[in-house]
Formats: C-alpha cells, sequence, structure tokens
C-alpha cells in the first residue's frame, strides 16, 4: 500500500489523487509552449529594465559626447566649460582613467575615451556626469574640442587595396580550385557590397554603476555578456575581478549589439562613479547609440565560380571582405564565420575561401546575429541563381543539385545517391556534413508551399501586368552551431532548493527576450519534474554564476541548459539516494513524477519531501558545468569540426514588385525549420519568424548610409527603417521540422535556435531578384547590392530593361 | 496651471517645464516607468500612451457625450496637451491581478519577446480595442504600424489583436474604463466648466518659458499677435522634435488644439473645410470621401500615433519640403484661410510656400481653415486624384518623392492639369512645365513621354539618404505612366498594395487562439 508521509494531513490531498497526479505529464516540463517567464510582467510595465530602477538621492546621469570627424589627432580638449554649467558633477576624458584605457574585447585597440587620436565619427571624447542627462548633455557640448584631421579611409575597397587590416587574412582550401576553374564547362564572376545593420535593439545601450566599500563596484547593465563587463569594469578600474559584481536581469533586445559593445557605457559609468563616489547611469539616446556603437559588418566579396552543365559547382574562388570599422573588436570570429558559411547548403568542389578584415575609420563593427555567417551564406545563393540564370534553369533545380548529400544518404533531389553524387558530404573547411536534413526539408517545402503551381501562376501574373512583377524563391540555411573560439563553448548554473520545495535557478545566460530563462526553467522543471512555476530565476550575476560565456552563437539553451540539468542532476542523485536510504527502497525505486516523490510505496509531494531531505541534512544547493564535446579547429591547417552540430531551415518567399519605383512587398512566406526535438516550440516559433523578418530587413529596407565625412547619415528610427508590422509576409507560414531530434547530445536532443533562421530572409533577396529577372525572361542575373532598397531594385530593373532592349535591337539587326 | 487625469487621479501641475514632453513627465516625475523610451522622436512607438478626451463636434458622439481614446506618442506630447484630458498608461490596464485583455492577448499570443516595446504595443492594441467593434486586417495594421517590435516578426502580435477581442467579447465583462465610464465622463466635464473659467494667462511657465492654451480664435488672435515670436504648437509632432532631438528651448507656445472653432471640419456642395487644428485622423473621412487616393496618402502619413496629434495646420504650418499633405492639397487647388490679429485673408496653398521653411504668413499671423474644392460629382467616374508616395519602407516613412496628379480629361484631351510634388524642391509645389506639356495635349503615351521629359525643367533635385537624385526624378517621371494606366485602365494593379495584389480588407481571420504552432516536435520527440 502507498503511503503519504504529510505532516498535515488535513491540508494535503490523499495518496490516491497524489498517485493520480504523479501518473500525469508535466504540463510546463520540456517540449511545452510555455509561456515567456517574464510576459506578464512585460505586459503591464512591471517588467524592470536598468533605466527603470530606482534612483539614488546622490545619482549621476552621464553623458558622452563624441567626436564629429573620422580620423584626426585632437590638439584641445578643454573641459573647463562644462563645468560652468550648473549641476555639473564631473567630467572625464582618457587621462582621468584610473586603471586601463583599453576596452577592446579580444585584442587591444578601443580606448574608452579618445586618447590623442580619433578614429571615427562618433568616438566618445568625454564624459559628463550630471544631477540630470540633459544637464550633462548641455555642459558636455560645452567643451572646446580642436582637431587636426587626417586622411580617413572609409570604404572597404580602399583598405582592402592598401591591405589596411585590423588582423591577418585567413584561407580555407580545398582541392585546387585555379584548376577547376580553368576546367570547368562555365564559369562566373561578379563583386558585390554586402551591406551592414543596426541592431535597433529597442532599449539602447545602459549601464548603472553603484560604488561599493572596497573600491568595488556593482553594475547593472544591459549586456548580453556580464562577465566581459567585469573584467573590463575591473581593469578600467584598476580593480581585481572579485571586487566587482554585475547584474544583468533582462535586455530590452540584444542581437549582438550588447556581446562586447556595452562595455563602453558599464566603464564609463563606473569610471564616474569610482571618481565622484555617487551612483552613476548612463543610457544613450538613440542617435548617440547608432552612432557609437558598432553595426553588422558590411563586405565586400568577390568570387569566381565553375560548374558543370547541371549548374553543380567545381570550382569556387571567393574572396570574402570584412569592415571592421576602426578596431579589431569580435571581427577575426566574424569573417572566420562568413567564411566557414560560405557554403551554405553546398558542397563546393575545390575551392579556396580568403577572408580579409578591412580596417576603416568607421566604428568598429561588432557581433550580430548569424556573426557573419549571413554576410558568407548569402553568397552562394546569389551564385545560385546566377548559375539558374545562365543556364536557363529554375534556380530550386540548381540548388538542388549542388545540395550537400542528406544523413540518410540521398542527394539534393531527395533520391538515392548515385554515382556522381559521392563524397559530396565535407565542407570546405572539411568537416563532415553528418545530419543534413535538407534534402527532405526541401522536398516538403516544395510540396507544401505549391512550388511549381505558384511558379506557372508567377509567370502568368507577369505576363499579364506590366508595371508589377511577382517573384518567387526557395533558399536553404545551413548554420553551423558551437562558438568558433572553442573555450568559449561552457556554461555555468547554480540552483538551490528552499525547504518549501521552490527553486531558485541561475545560469551564466543572459536573458534578451529570446525565452533563455524560459527554457532553461523548463528544463530544470523537466529534471525536478516540478511546475515551472515553481522556478525562480533572478537576474544573471557574475557573483552567483562566474566567468561565463557571453549569450551568443545562438548557444544559450545549448550551453547553459546542459549546465542547469548537470547542477539538477547532481542535485537530484543526492535526493534520489536520500529517498532509497530512508524509505529503504533501491535507486531504481524512486521516481519523480509531475510535483511527487514516488520511493517505492511511498509518496508524497515535491515539497515536501524536501524538506525531509532538509531535516535529514542532505544538501539541496549545487553547480553545474557544460562543455561542449568533440569539437575543435586547426588553423594551421584551416580544417577541423568547429561545429558541434548544424541547424538546417529552408523558406520560399514570394514578393511583387514595383517596375516604376522599385517598391515591393513580401505577399508570402513557407518555412521549415529544423530545432531538433524542440524545447518550447512557441519560443521556437517565435525565433523562426522574427529572424526571418529581421533578415529580410537586413537585405531590403535596412540601410546605413554615411556621407564623404564618414559621419553615420541614418541615426534614428525616421532615417532607418526596420520592417514595421506591413512588411511581414502578408500570408506567413512556419513550421518546424518534425521527428528529428537531434543526433548529437544536446539538452534534451533539441537544437540552437536564434541565428539561423535569419538567413531565411535571404528568400525574400532571392524572389525580389527572380521578380527582376522576369523582365529578362529570367536569361539575365540582376546584379544587385544589399540591401535590395527600392532605389536598388528599381536601377536593378532599368538595367534589365535596357539589355533587353539591346538583345531586341540585336534581334532587328541580325 | 494643468489639471488632467492620471488615469483616475487629478492631477494638478504648476510648477513643471513646459517644454517636458509626457514620456519624461511620466518616467521622472510621477516615477511611473512602464512607458518606455525607445527612440524620443516618435518613430517606435514603444513609448505609447492612450489619452481619453471628451468627445466634441467632429467626434462620432455628440459633444461631451462620449470618451474618445488616441494612442499619442508621449515622447512627443508637450506636457500641456494633458490639460483637461485622461492620460492612460500601461501600469492601468490591469485589475487587480486580471491582466486587460489588450494584455492578457500579448501573453497567450506570446507577443512579449524582449518586451521593451511591448507597453507601447499594448496600449495600440487598447485604443484599437475602444475604437473599433470588428476589426479588419487593414484596421489592425493600422493601429500598430506605429510601434516597432524588433524580436518577433509582428505575426504574434496580429494574433494578439485578434485574441483580444475574443478576451473582450467572449465573457463580456466590460473593462474599468467602461465600468467607470460614467464617473470619468463626469471627471472630464468638470475640468472643461472649470477651464472656461480660467483667465487667458500662460497655463504654464518656468523661467522664461510659457504655454498659452487659447480657447477661442480671438483669444488666439489677440495672443499671437502679441507674442509673434511664439511657436504655435497644433498637435506639435515636428515641433516637439526641436526640443527632443536638436535640444532647443521653445520658450513660448501657444496651443491651438484647444480652440474648438479651429477643429471644425465642415463639408458643402462645393468644399470641404478643414480646422487647421483638426487631427489628421479626423480629415480622414472627409477627404476620403471625396478623394480616395488622399485616404490612402493619409494611411502611409506617418503613424496613427503622429496621425492622431498631428494637424492638417500643422504640417502646412512647419513647411516641411517632404510633408505629405501639401502636394496633395496644391494639387487639389486648396486654399488656406490665415488670420492676423482681426484681420483675414485666404490664398491658395501653391502661393503659401516660397522658399525652404519660408512661407507667405505674416508674423503672428496663423492658419484658421484648410478649404479644398469637393470632386466633381457630377461624372460617374471617380475623382481623377491620384497621389504616389515613394519611400524605404511602405509604412511610417518620410516620403523621398511624393506626387499628386489631378488631370481633368475631356474627349481625349488634357483640358486642366494640376501636378504636384513634394521631395523634389526645397518646397511643395506645382510642376509647371510637365502641366504646361500636357494641357490642350492628346492624353496619349507620347504626351505622357513629352511631359515626361519637361519635368527637368520643373525640378532639379537633390542626393540624400533617403534616395539619390537621379532615382527621385525617375520615379516622379514614371508616376505619369502610372497616372496615364491608372485612369486609363483601372483593372490594372499598379500597387504593391493593390486588392488585386493583397486583400487586407477581408474580415478578421478566426480566431488565431486555435492556431496553436504548428510543431509537433515537442511533444512526440520527448520520449
Amino acid at each position: 500500500m502507498t503511503k503519504s508521509m504529510s505532516n498535515h494531513p488535513g491540508t494535503v490531498p490523499g495518496v490516491d489523487e497524489m498517485l493520480a497526479q504523479a501518473k500525469q505529464d508535466l504540463q510546463t516540463g520540456v517540449g511545452r509552449s510555455v509561456k515567456h517567464e517574464s510576459a506578464a510582467k512585460q505586459v503591464s510595465g512591471e517588467a524592470i529594465y536598468v533605466d527603470d530602477r530606482l534612483e539614488f538621492p546622490n545619482q549621476l546621469h552621464a553623458y558622452v559626447r563624441l567626436s564629429d570627424c573620422a580620423h584626426a589627432r585632437i590638439i584641445k580638449l578643454d573641459v573647463s566649460p562644462c563645468y560652468e554649467i550648473p549641476g555639473v558633477a564631473i567630467t572625464i576624458t582618457a587621462k582621468d582613467v584610473p586603471g586601463q584605457l583599453d576596452i577592446g574585447a579580444v585584442m587591444p585597440g578601443e580606448p574608452l575615451l579618445a586618447d590623442g587620436t580619433i578614429e571615427y565619427y562618433g568616438q566618445p571624447l568625454l564624459v559628463v556626469a550630471a544631477k540630470d542627462q540633459d544637464t550633462a548633455r548641455r555642459a558636455a557640448m560645452a567643451a572646446i574640442i580642436e582637431y587636426q584631421s587626417l586622411d580617413a579611409i572609409l570604404s572597404v575597397e580602399e583598405a582592402l587595396e592598401k591591405e589596411f587590416f585590423v588582423s591577418e587574412p585567413h584561407q580555407h582550401k580545398r582541392g585546387d580550385s585555379q584548376a577547376a576553374l580553368a576546367g570547368a564547362r562555365h564559369r562566373i564572376s561578379a563583386n558585390v557590397h554586402i551591406g551592414g545593420q543596426e541592431h535597433f535593439y529597442l532599449e539602447t545601450q545602459v549601464s548603472s554603476a553603484i560604488p561599493t566599500e572596497d573600491g568595488g563596484m556593482i553594475v547593472y547593465t544591459s549586456s548580453q555578456h556580464p562577465t566581459e563587463i567585469q573584467k573590463r569594469v575591473a581593469e578600467a578600474l584598476g580593480v581585481s575581478f572579485n571586487k566587482i559584481q554585475v547584474d544583468m536581469r533582462r535586455m530590452g533586445g540584444g542581437f549582438g549589439g550588447k556581446e562586447t559593445q556595452a562595455a563602453g557605457p558599464a566603464c564609463m559609468a563606473a569610471v564616474v562613479a569610482s571618481l565622484t563616489g555617487r551612483p552613476t547611469k548612463i543610457r544613450l539616446p538613440r542617435m548617440e547609440d547608432m552612432m557609437m556603437t558598432g553595426k553588422r559588418h558590411p563586405f565586400f566579396n568577390q568570387f569566381e565560380v565553375g560548374f558543370d552543365d547541371n549548374g553543380r559547382i567545381t570550382g569556387y574562388d571567393m574572396k570574402l571582405a570584412g569592415n571592421c570599422g576602426y578596431a579589431p573588436d569580435l571581427s577575426n570570429s566574424i569573417v572566420d564565420r562568413a567564411m566557414f558559411h560560405c557554403d551554405n547548403a553546398y558542397y563546393l568542389g575545390d575551392a579556396t575561401i580568403t577572408g580579409y578584415r578591412c580596417k576603416t575609420h568607421t566604428a568598429s563593427n561588432t557581433a550580430y546575429r548569424g556573426f557573419g555567417g549571413p554576410q558568407g551564406l548569402i553568397m552562394p545563393e546569389i551564385i545560385m541563381d546566377d548559375i539558374a540564370r545562365k543556364l536557363g534553369k529554375d534556380p530550386l533545380e540548381v540548388r538542388k543539385h549542388n545540395l550537400y548529400n542528406s544523413m540518410t544518404g540521398t542527394n539534393g533531389f531527395n533520391q538515392p545517391l548515385g554515382a556522381e553524387d559521392a563524397g559530396r558530404d565535407t565542407t570546405h573547411y572539411h568537416q563532415k556534413v553528418e545530419d543534413n536534413l535538407l534534402p527532405e526539408m526541401f522536398a516538403e517545402l516544395e510540396h507544401s508551399s505549391d512550388y511549381h503551381q505558384r511558379r506557372q501562376q508567377i509567370r502568368d501574373f507577369n505576363a499579364s501586368n506590366p508595371i508589377l512583377k511577382k517573384g518567387l524563391a526557395l533558399t536553404p540555411v545551413k548554420f553551423g552551431i558551437s562558438f568558433t573560439a572553442t573555450f568559449l563553448n561552457q556554461a555555468g548554473a547554480l540552483i538551490h532548493i528552499y525547504t518549501d520545495g521552490s527553486i531558485h535557478l541561475n545560469h551564466g545566460g543572459t536573458e534578451m527576450g529570446q525565452g533563455l530563462n524560459t527554457k532553461v526553467a523548463q528544463i530544470v522543471a523537466e529534471e525536478f519534474q516540478v511546475d515551472f512555476n515553481t522556478i525562480h530565476i533572478s537576474a544573471t550575476n557574475t557573483d552567483k554564476v562566474p566567468n561565463t560565456s557571453p549569450t551568443a552563437a545562438s548557444s544559450g539553451a545549448d550551453l547553459n541548459g546542459k549546465a542547469a540539468q548537470n547542477a539538477a542532476h547532481t542535485i537530484k542523485q543526492r535526493l534520489i539516494e536520500f529517498a532509497a536510504r530512508h524509505f529503504s527502497v533501491s535507486e531504481q525505486e524512486v521516481r519523480l513524477a509531475n510535483n511527487h516523490v514516488l520511493a517505492g510505496d511511498h509518496i508524497l509531494p515535491f515539497g515536501e519531501f524536501i524538506q525531509l531531505a532538509h531535516f535529514n541534512q542532505i544538501s539541496l544547493s549545487s553547480t553545474g558545468f557544460y562543455r561542449t564535446p568533440e569539437i575543435y579547429y586547426d588553423r594551421e591547417s584551416a580544417s577541423g569540426r568547429p561545429f558541434y552540430y548544424f541547424a538546417y531551415g529552408a523558406a520560399c518567399s514570394e514578393v511583387v514588385i514595383d517596375t516604376l519605383t522599385g517598391e515591393y512587398k513580401i505577399l508570402r512566406a513557407d518555412i521549415i525549420h529544423d530545432v531538433g526535438a524542440s524545447l518550447n516550440p512557441a519560443i521556437d516559433i517565435g525565433q523562426v519568424e522574427g529572424a526571418f523578418v529581421q533578415g529580410a530587413g537586413w537585405l531590403t529596407s535596412e540601410e546605413l548610409v554615411w556621407n564623404d565625412q564618414g559621419r553615420l547619415l541614418t541615426t534614428g528610427p525616421a532615417s532607418y527603417k526596420i520592417p514595421t508590422i506591413a512588411d511581414m509576409p502578408v500570408d506567413f507560414r512556419v513550421k518546424l521540422v518534425e521527428n528529428r531530434k537531434n543526433p548529437e547530445d544536446t539538452v534534451f536532443h533539441s537544437k540552437a535556435v536564434g541565428e539561423p533562421p535569419f538567413m531565411l530572409g535571404i528568400s525574400v533577396f532571392c524572389a525580389i531578384k527572380d521578380a527582376i529577372a522576369s523582365l529578362a525572361d529570367y536569361r539575365i542575373s540582376p546584379q544587385i547590392d544589399a540591401p535590395a532598397t527600392p532605389e536598388r531594385v528599381l536601377w536593378a530593373v532599368e538595367a534589365m530593361k535596357s539589355s533587353t532592349d539591346r538583345q531586341s535591337a540585336k534581334g532587328g539587326d541580325a | 496651471m494643468i489639471k488632467f487625469l492620471l488615469n483616475r487621479q487629478l492631477q494638478v501641475e504648476e510648477s513643471i517645464d513646459p517644454n517636458m514632453m509626457v514620456l519624461n513627465y511620466l518616467r521622472y516625475h510621477t516615477g511611473k516607468t512602464g512607458t518606455k523610451e525607445g527612440c524620443a522622436s516618435g518613430d517606435c512607438g514603444a513609448c505609447t500612451v492612450v489619452l481619453g478626451e471628451l468627445s466634441s463636434g467632429t467626434d462620432n458622439g455628440e459633444d461631451g457625450q462620449q470618451i474618445v481614446y488616441k494612442s499619442i506618442n508621449s515622447c512627443l506630447t508637450f506636457v500641456s496637451a494633458l490639460h483637461g484630458k485622461q492620460l492612460i498608461t500601461v501600469e492601468d490596464l490591469q485589475q487587480g491581478n486580471k491582466l486587460h485583455p489588450a494584455q492578457q492577448a500579448m501573453v497567450d499570443q506570446h507577443g512579449s519577446q524582449c518586451g521593451f516595446c511591448t507597453p507601447g504595443f499594448v496600449m495600440s492594441l487598447f485604443a484599437l480595442g475602444k475604437n473599433k467593434q470588428n476589426p479588419n486586417k487593414a484596421d489592425i495594421e493600422q493601429a500598430l504600424s506605429g510601434n516597432l517590435c524588433r524580436c518577433t516578426g509582428y505575426r504574434p502580435i496580429v494574433d494578439a489583436a485578434h485574441a483580444m477581442y475574443e478576451l473582450m467579447y467572449e465573457p463580456n465583462e466590460p473593462d474599468q474604463f467602461e465600468q467607470l465610464q460614467q464617473q470619468i465622463l463626469q471627471q472630464l466635464r468638470d475640468l472643461r466648466l472649470e477651464d472656461q473659467q480660467r483667465s487667458q494667462e500662460a497655463i504654464l511657465a518656468l523661467g522664461n518659458k510659457k504655454t498659452f492654451n487659447p480657447r477661442s480664435i480671438d483669444e488666439l488672435a489677440s495672443l499671437y499677435a502679441a507674442n509673434p515670436d511664439a511657436r504655435l504648437l497644433a498637435g506639435g509632432t515636428d515641433l516637439a522634435l526641436e526640443v527632443t532631438r536638436f535640444h532647443r528651448d521653445i520658450d513660448t507656445l501657444i496651443t491651438i488644439g484647444e480652440v474648438d472653432a479651429l477643429k471644425q471640419i465642415q463639408v458643402t456642395d462645393s468644399e470641404i473645410k478643414l480646422g487647421a487644428a483638426a487631427p489628421l485622423s479626423q480629415c480622414y473621412e472627409v477627404l476620403t470621401a471625396d478623394y480616395p487616393d488622399f485616404g490612402a496618402l493619409l494611411h502611409r502619413f506617418a503613424s496613427l500615433q503622429i496621425r492622431n496629434q498631428g494637424t492638417l495646420g500643422g504640417n502646412i504650418g512647419n513647411a516641411s519640403p517632404v510633408g505629405d499633405a501639401p502636394p496633395a492639397l496644391i494639387a487639389l487647388n486648396a486654399s488656406i484661410a490665415l488670420r492676423q490679429g482681426n484681420s483675414r485673408r485666404t490664398i491658395r496653398l501653391e502661393d503659401y510656400f516660397i522658399d525652404y521653411k519660408i512661407t507667405a504668413r505674416q508674423p503672428g499671423e496663423f492658419i484658421e481653415q484648410i478649404i479644398v474644392p469637393r470632386a466633381i460629382s457630377n461624372t460617374q467616374t471617380t475623382s481623377p486624384f491620384r497621389s504616389y508616395k515613394i519611400s524605404k519602407r511602405i509604412d511610417d516613412d518620410i516620403s523621398a518623392v511624393l506626387g499628386c496628379f489631378n488631370l481633368h480629361i475631356e474627349e481625349g484631351l488634357v483640358k486642366t492639369a494640376r501636378i504636384a510634388f513634394g521631395g523634389l524642391a526645397a518646397i511643395p509645389r506645382r510642376a509647371s512645365h510637365c502641366e504646361a506639356a500636357l494641357v490642350g495635349a492628346p492624353w496619349n503615351k507620347s504626351s505622357i513621354e513629352f511631359a515626361r521629359s519637361a519635368l527637368a525643367k520643373d525640378f532639379d533635385p537633390i542626393s540624400d539618404f533617403r534616395a539619390s537624385k537621379e532615382y527621385r526624378m525617375l520615379t516622379a517621371r514614371n508616376m505619369l505612366n502610372r497616372y496615364f494606366v491608372e485612369l486609363n485602365s483601372p483593372e490594372v494593379a499598379t500597387r504593391v498594395f493593390s486588392k488585386q495584389v493583397v486583400d487586407f480588407y477581408q474580415p478578421c481571420l478566426p480566431s488565431s487562439a486555435e492556431k496553436q504552432p504548428t510543431s509537433t516536435a515537442g511533444g512526440s520527440n520527448h520520449d
């Protein structure tokens, strides 16, 4: 007979009821569409962001004055006028930083405040702290600054030509691409500019520093990388890391922009707080944020490709030049990732890929969702279209001819491998593609999106519409998951169970809206078999989990989820051992199920069992740690397994363009995306949809414009246009791949989801080009740089019209 | 002193900076931090709040009989605009622990990720729920296109809009604003009554800065004559940028929004008379009735939040080269009634703009009315008026070029032509060479070609980050071709958002609450 161990028989359910409950599935564990843990607070305005925190009576607000030239020597920097404004507490320049001035994340080169030389338009020069932000700004603008201007390099082409680099080029090589190109049946080559992208997190960079005893500092920040903030603040103040505590509850969006570049404002606030002894907050106004911080790297890519009559690539030569801005930041890894992804989903044959890290006098470009991947990955998609036009084939067919073989032994047409398909499963950096799902995903999407029928409908539409033209494109994504800086693939977590059974969870990841906290809590809920609501996640804090990696590279749930799972396992094992001992049963007879603990014939609610464990002196707290196994990359030979696994996706987009203006609209998008076994389908779909729209924005309306002085002109949402609600596809159909667990031992066999679907937006770019190509009966591939703004589309339309005019003129002569 | 309701609490403010915006008032003065600053320029919607005000004659209700709810950008709204109104913020929607349908729907549909734009969306949804009984897709887009979200891709937010209505109607439980409507109405009426006793002194004053809220045209006229350096606040969505973006102090502000006569909209047999302070969102209906394409243009005019505040008078008054209404009004041969002290005059709008930000308006003179001729109603066809707005992004973007065409064609000949452009010159103005090329010419393709080349004599546009001069000129010329097709072959789809291409006007989709994520990966894969 099963016994209840309750001390309070009147207040708890009876044994039968508990047994009945324990037989049911946990409703809020892994795989459920649990709602975002902060949603209710966010919709009611209760969720606290850094700028919403209560202020202190002696609070200071800081404002940073930015340079207004791109490259110069500072010959005069007089801050005395700043002090004439009432309410000013302090003005700091480079010489006032007590510790290390450089805040470069991986390599030096980024002074917190300009130290004699200006290297970009918008570089921080000085910080004023005052009673409010407006006073600080007025005072900062009163400083007198004189420059001696120097020649600036503003274009990536010039930097490439002059070999003006932030670090050395790197090359991937397989076979002899020159020979392959020479022997190819067909060849094409072109140069393409791929535009950058402003993160446009809705919450701008913000940090608030509060001095503590011992010369330390508590820093509340909006950052994807609290440990980075801790290190940079400690160095700037000249104190050891253990004096600095960084607290990060949530960001109002990050997208990579708060991985390293949150450090500047945090250090400014901390230096002011340290020098004045007063709590100091700095929140960048939108314009200053956009001028001062880096963006997605613009790239200038040059390629030559050889292919056979089917359009299958045999030789591939690609030069990728990333515009890194004035400092290295994370550019090495970003250009690497562009190189790693310039195959996207295709076997390249003999290939030479060279990545250049160009230095320009612009803000130091930084991480942005996809981390260079998109700028590389778009290239083969452009090439597939070019090949298709040249051969007069449907681009989808060319793509299929080039896909890597699948895990089930099929080729891109999802047919059994023929002799000509053998060995097409290794990347140009010599990692085997072992789990490719794309052939079957292509087949499914081709069917579910009615690709061929719509292709015909579009031809009909275009034939009968003089002004509007429609386009269609189906493109894949294969994205490598892991930090390519291998050591970063580690994470920690901390779990406390309190004696009422409630659980406190911390991990090293940060919540920026992506639902990481929700997923990690679901993992812990699943492990302990308790309701999601039992678990409380508080701010990510360097006191709780030390030496963390950034929440980046889509790795948040993979790494921190595993670390939390490991912490849970440790406690769970103690609990199971205890229960076995206590109830005199074997460990196999102890089971946690839906908020209850069963031990042989005994059953009791989780909370009571925890209390029992506590009375029996069982430790209810544990850390957890995880490192990704099996990955390595040898830079010398440019080969290895930099990625633990790949995530896959495919999108089919239809657009309509206006041939009189170049304007367009996304009419329909069908997406199928692979997240392994989803930890939370609603959150994953939210990531896929959001990434797609953001990716489409990158390639359409989001245009960064600088003037010839290196000044960014698009410094706010009035001039920089991210998608609005009217820009989402009119008909939007998103589906996760079913029944395909991650074959690797990831947390509950899920896959990372943050970045991969971003590149599904490339289908929109290709669909726009498809619509333009219709003007020349799909025989000419439009040459168009990204983003495809209406203006660029119109010029491509004009080029298409004049080339057909020329052709028909030629035809007339013949 | 200004008096208003902070939700239901009467708030009296005497010594606050007249240049303060409602957003800063909320965050720094009242400690209500639920409303967020995303851009401080009225372009992202994170700061959206809702104003409740007594209905006036131009609203759908009887004067003072209803509360009209409008979403606005608090970052661009001077505090003085709160006077006599009810300010509702995201903190005010919840009742005890129960979320408002606008909030609950966002939670249920996973419409909130990072959450920073969320309070703004919630407030826009709340206003939508108050203003539309049964919205179609276009209504939802209209309500939300002034709110940027960088995380979700918007689908779950659209679903939340649908789900909100189910939560509103299914339990049929009125929210607290409905339950307490009579009480709030009374409070607002009391404020209005009390306001009638107010002196003509500045309503707010601090240091050199002061704001006047005149209540009648005569009061306004004498105030402005006495303070010709004052800035007229007619919505203020552009003027506020001088404070928030360019950090200038505005010493004297005269708000024209409380002058009822300036908010009147009258339609006679021959004219549409629009008070200079009538919000754009209210001009929409009368203009659309005669000139459907004017309505289409107003749909793309900034965002609903801006249109709820912004006025035609302001859009003309600030004389921006890229204002959206002036080219349309010039093409329609609109005129404006100006007043200075006791003297009045009426001039054609095309004569109003002289050079960049220079107008025919004299010191102390203000726009009373915009007078638009009615569409000729004796023809069977719809008005030949067309407007073409070109921008990098379709919604909530500033025009690179705006062209408006109004040709009268009879028996194959162009009788009259009014063609006006914005974005091609320092002022919005007519394309006289282009018009001349058409008037008297046969309505055919070769005349269009001729008119296209004539445009080069009319304009020499500039290049900026919105577009190059070449693009501006080419698209301006291409508009003529589009106009030709639209007038001659109305069945041809000519715009990317044409009904033939996209049907936005379908009624609401069936509940998306049933449409849980399509994945089954979760359930089936975790065994």
